[in-house]
């Protein structure tokens, strides 16, 4: 009874981000994004962009608890 | 004016992500590691020839841990704030913050779960070398069919609402998904690279740390992050009116 339940309607509609606006964002951050993805999780394993091991030996542990193949 | 809103969402995202990175580093170390130390002294009872160590173990389970941890959160907090920009306003009558805590609930269930359960995290010596292309491959496929399944649900469900009613055409699409999801993992190959004498407690521990890690991740980023968001959109009406009443004064 102390608690005054607002009615549903006070859940007002939120006007959507026009899909122009977001998309310039959406492009380019996802990409950037995936790039970190991909170096923490599937560098110096299936594919090498850099030689040697050092990145895959750096996040090594990281990679096995995000749980990403790991050699 | 819109492209501010995204811009805004955008870093706070990213910031929400760093947060809830720092949260499941926590977890990772203190949950997961004791399990990588152990899998690794297994690994080296059963090898005779000794690797070079590159980075040495005390640098690997605190900074190479943090920093995987810590970008892997950003990036996925980033991701997450763009794919909420889509999904604000269109998914049904939320509000931000329950937006906000829906979308990290699906993204642990499509980005993570679902490949989880068919290609499981590995602790260091389960996995044969020779195959690590191959498991990336399928570990990969299968997260980006799980988070196109999980889209497209979203989307034959609210083309359903108006005919079915929420409740149903919410049962429907989450029906549908796992329908999807389980001829996917019907139809990909299995794999089992688990030593002989491996301990399976310790499999079992591993694991269940790895999900407690993005447990931990993305709770920590739908509290955070829904929170930021809630107050960039809806601010308060305190500081609302008291943003007016300064207006007021100095007009």
């Amino acid at each position: 009874m102390a608690h005054p339940i607002a009615p549903a309607a006070a859940t007002p509609a939120i006007t959507p981000i026009s899909l122009k606006t977001i998309l310039p964002w959406a492009v380019f951050f996802t990409i950037l994004m995936l790039a970190l993805v991909y170096f923490v999780g599937a560098e110096q394993g299936a594919t090498s962009l850099i030689s040697g091991e050092d990145v895959h030996e750096w996040v090594h542990d990281g990679r096995h608890l995000l749980g990403f193949p790991c050699h | 004016m819109n492209s501010a809103i995204v811009r805004g969402l955008l870093v706070r995202g990213m910031l929400a992500g760093l947060a809830s990175g720092l949260l499941a580093l926590v977890v990772a170390y203190f949950l997961g590691e004791p399990r990588i130390d152990a899998a690794i002294a297994y690994e080296e009872s059963h090898s005779h020839e000794h690797e070079m160590e590159i980075v040495s173990r005390s640098l690997q389970s605190t900074a190479g841990l943090a920093t995987g941890v810590l970008v892997f959160g950003v990036a996925l907090g980033g991701i997450a704030a763009l794919a909420y920009c889509f999904a604000l306003g269109r998914v049904g009558r939320f509000t931000p913050r329950a937006t906000a805590a829906l979308l990290s609930a699906a993204a642990l269930v499509a980005v993570y779960v679902v490949p989880f359960l068919k290609y499981p995290a590995n602790p260091p010596s389960v996995g044969d070398p020779e195959t690590i292309g191959k498991r990336t491959t399928l570990y990969f496929l299968m997260m980006a069919l799980s988070v196109l399944l999980a889209i497209a649900a979203v989307i034959v469900g609210k083309r359903l609402a108006p005919a079915l009613g929420n409740w149903w055409a919410t049962v429907v699409a989450v029906a549908g998904f796992a329908l999807a999801i389980g001829l996917a993992y019907a139809f990909l190959p299995a794999v089992n690279e688990v030593p002989e004498d491996f301990s399976a407690t310790l499999l079992w521990q591993f694991r269940v740390a790895a999900l407690a890690v993005q447990l931990t991740l993305w709770t920590s980023f739908g509290l955070v992050f829904g929170h930021l968001a809630e107050r960039l959109l809806h601010p308060k009406p305190a500081t609302a009116s008291l943003a007016t009443g300064q207006e007021a004064a100095t007009a």
